[in-house]
């Protein structure tokens, strides 16, 4: 039953992108750890671990997602689960320090040692073990996300309500994590790290396995969102996205459905923040900041709201153009991305993969009826129920749409 | 005869405990609504609504616009919550305190005035969405459809005559076609109450006929209530026909004796 449930995931665009993460996983270390310094092919050092980023931020776009693109509920919080998968990797990594501080203290980390705790606070303890941390990266967002989702779901708070309480989460946390006395190093947040899992964080070697590990999770994702959304569950989600009460009045309970797929891409998000942070080397309370959530938005929405492939593919080009321009051209940067937003919002609403499948669809209806032109059947891939092949097709076009009814000419 | 059909006023206005002396009138019927008001900031939008549907019967609601029929099946199905009244399923169950998902668990389903399918599914997902199966989180994402469940929708895809349009979006079906679709997926739900509001808005002569033939059809085997406008197609259905006003029942009878009702003619048919 499981089994047939994967399997359905794996379509031949799945291949295609666990394929591609699979040989970014392998290829990239290999490069980088053997090809020689200065070789055409070598994927440079500084460039393993910004790689890794990108994959974890492509992670995070996907689980966002699951539940705006499929479930219709827009998180604008999405980075606090984030960043509390991040701080649950920090904590571990600070215990990993042991008396290498500058106050060599064995147990208590140096902001602890500064700011004049005696021993470590109970929610330090177990994180020095590496599956107890496994463990908290993703019960803890899970966890709030259950909580949050329970109480929001079941008073059916949707729209725009549900979006700004996240965001307020999101802020509340950062607030939070801004305090001293919260334990979590206030705001500097977490760094220094020296190892994780026994190996030294900055080696090389270990940089191109959590790139690897990174990549590796980033596929795993997208086979548990593809077999979701390829099933009848994945159905049932995008009813509730487009007529909630229609599908409440069949039977389904639906704030079990948005639980389940908000917990489901809070723990994901929390994997992805866990990856992050011994890749970039700090966790601080700025990753909770609100307009990262939005930035994440931007991402999927550039990419393609409503695919699996578009967020990934939306993370990594956002990235990679703000990685690009903030070092080229500083003050420009926040103007573009708000422009960026405006123009896919206005342009391209099913964002770039959108646009592809478009141009796809026109490409093959202008050959359909080149074909009948010639007086050939309808394209046999159509099937027998295909419309009239001399209209372009809008029937995939609107698949992921939210519903906007488009009239038949039949009528 | 309405007298006797829509004012059980001898049933206490406490609920009365499970199993002792239920009213006949109530143990006896499917749907049982008595004294049921509803308001909204002032607006009496149901005023001591009483109304029984029995096993099997297929009944259809007329009335003028703003009398209530909507809100009737708003509360029957648990959108909205009565501020007074009793409304018993099957002669036992308190509607008043499930919500919507249970209420379509016992067996009520329920078409919309305005079309309501699901238009970004294929017709077929529509109909495979709707089918009677366990409805849990777990259940869907490891469902997997079996050559039976294939069939019941292929079936009722037939039943609908919508089995030439099955692989298409919803959303590119006619109007007339979503209706039917939604009758469908009522279909599919396997309820023993349909509550079906003005299904032929929006249909052809021809189509109207196919409908009505269709819902008698189906109340052969379950109870269907039926909201319209439309006098042709409630003739053509030859039901027992209520007429509500205001918020309550204006008369009750064969439409030949509603539509002769002095009342009716004065406050609905005669506009």
């Amino acid at each position: 039953m499981i089994t047939a449930t994967v399997l359905r995931a794996l379509d031949k665009k799945a291949y295609w992108v666990v394929g591609i993460l699979i040989a970014l996983a392998i290829l990239v270390p290999l490069s980088n750890l053997l090809l020689p310094t200065g070789h055409a092919l070598r994927v440079p050092n500084y460039m393993v671990p910004l790689l890794g980023k990108y994959l974890s931020y492509a992670m995070l776009a996907l689980a966002l997602d699951l539940i705006w693109g499929y479930c219709g509920i827009l998180s604008l919080g999405h980075g606090a689960f984030f960043a509390l998968g991040g701080y649950a990797m920090g904590t571990y990594l600070m215990r990993q320090i042991g008396t290498r501080g500058v106050y060599s203290h064995p147990e208590l980390p140096d902001f602890m040692v500064f700011l004049g705790y005696s021993e470590l606070p109970w929610y330090w303890l177990g994180m020095d073990q590496f599956w107890f941390a496994a463990i908290m990266i993703m019960a803890v967002p899970g966890l709030l996300a259950f909580a949050f989702g329970w109480f929001a779901f079941r008073s059916r708070v949707t729209g725009v309500y549900l979006s700004i309480i996240t965001q307020a989460m999101t802020y509340a946390l950062m607030l939070a994590f801004f305090r001293n006395d919260m334990g979590f190093g206030g705001n500097n947040g977490l760094t220094d790290f020296r190892d994780i899992l026994g190996q030294p964080i900055a080696n090389q070697g270990t940089r191109a396995a959590l790139f690897a590990a990174t990549a590796i999770a980033l596929a795993v994702s997208y086979v548990l969102c593809a077999s979701i959304v390829a099933s009848k569950l994945g159905k049932v989600m995008v009813a509730v996205r487009d007529a909630e009460s229609r599908t409440r009045f069949i039977g389904y309970r639906v704030e079990n459905v948005k639980l389940f797929a908000f917990t489901l891409s809070a723990v994901m998000a929390g994997i992805a923040g866990a990856l992050y942070v011994p890749q970039v080397g700090i966790i601080n309370p700025g990753e909770f900041s609100p307009a990262n959530s939005i930035e994440v938005v931007i991402w999927a929405a550039v990419g393609g709201r409503g695919t699996l492939v578009g967020p990934i593919i939306g993370a990594i080009l956002v990235n990679v153009g703000k990685s690009y321009f903030t070092a080229a051209l500083p003050d420009f940067w926040l103007f573009a991305l708000g422009g960026l937003f405006v123009f896919v919002t206005l342009f391209m609403p099913r964002g770039i993969v959108g646009v592809f499948v478009s141009a796809r669809d026109a490409l093959g209806a202008r050959r359909a009826s080149a074909r009948a032109e010639k007086g050939a059947g309808p394209d046999p891939r159509d099937g027998p129920s295909a419309p009239a092949p001399s209209r372009s097709d809008p029937d995939r076009e609107t698949r992921t749409d939210t519903g906007d009814a488009r009239p038949s000419p039949a009528e | 005869m309405t007298e006797t059909m829509t004012t059980p006023t001898q049933t206490p206005p406490a609920p009365a405990p499970e199993g002792a002396a239920v009213d006949p009138l109530r143990h006896d019927s499917l749907l049982y609504l008595d004294g049921v008001s509803v308001s909204f900031d002032g607006f009496k939008a149901l005023n001591s609504l009483s109304l029984i549907v029995g096993h099997r019967e297929l009944q259809a609601i007329i009335g003028p616009n703003g009398a209530g029929k909507t809100t009737m099946m708003d509360i029957i199905t648990g959108k909205t919550r009565p501020d007074t009244g009793e409304v018993y399923f099957e002669g036992r169950i308190d509607l008043t305190r499930k919500d919507e998902t249970e209420i379509a668990m016992l067996g009520i389903g329920r078409k919309f005035q305005k079309p309501t399918v699901f238009e970004s599914h294929t017709v077929r997902d529509n109909i495979e969405l709707a089918l009677k199966k366990p409805r849990g989180v777990f259940r869907a994402w490891f469902y997997d459809r079996s050559a039976e469940d294939d069939a019941a929708i292929g079936a009722i895809l037939e039943t609908v005559r919508l089995g030439h349009r099955a692989g298409e979006l919803a959303a590119n079906l006619s109007h007339g076609q979503k209706q039917w679709l939604e009758i469908g997926m009522l279909l599919a739900q396997d309820p023993k109450l349909m509550l079906v509001d003005e299904p032929v808005a929006g249909m052809t002569d021809a189509e109207t006929e196919e409908t009505s033939k269709l819902l008698v059809d189906i109340a052969r085997s379950r109870s269907v209530v039926v909201v319209e406008h439309d006098m042709s197609f409630v003739r053509d259905l030859q039901c027992r026909v209520t007429c509500l006003a205001e918020g309550s029942v204006l008369a009750q009878g064969s439409l030949e004796h509603v539509s002769a009702d002095p009342n009716v003619i004065e406050r609905y048919l005669g506009r």
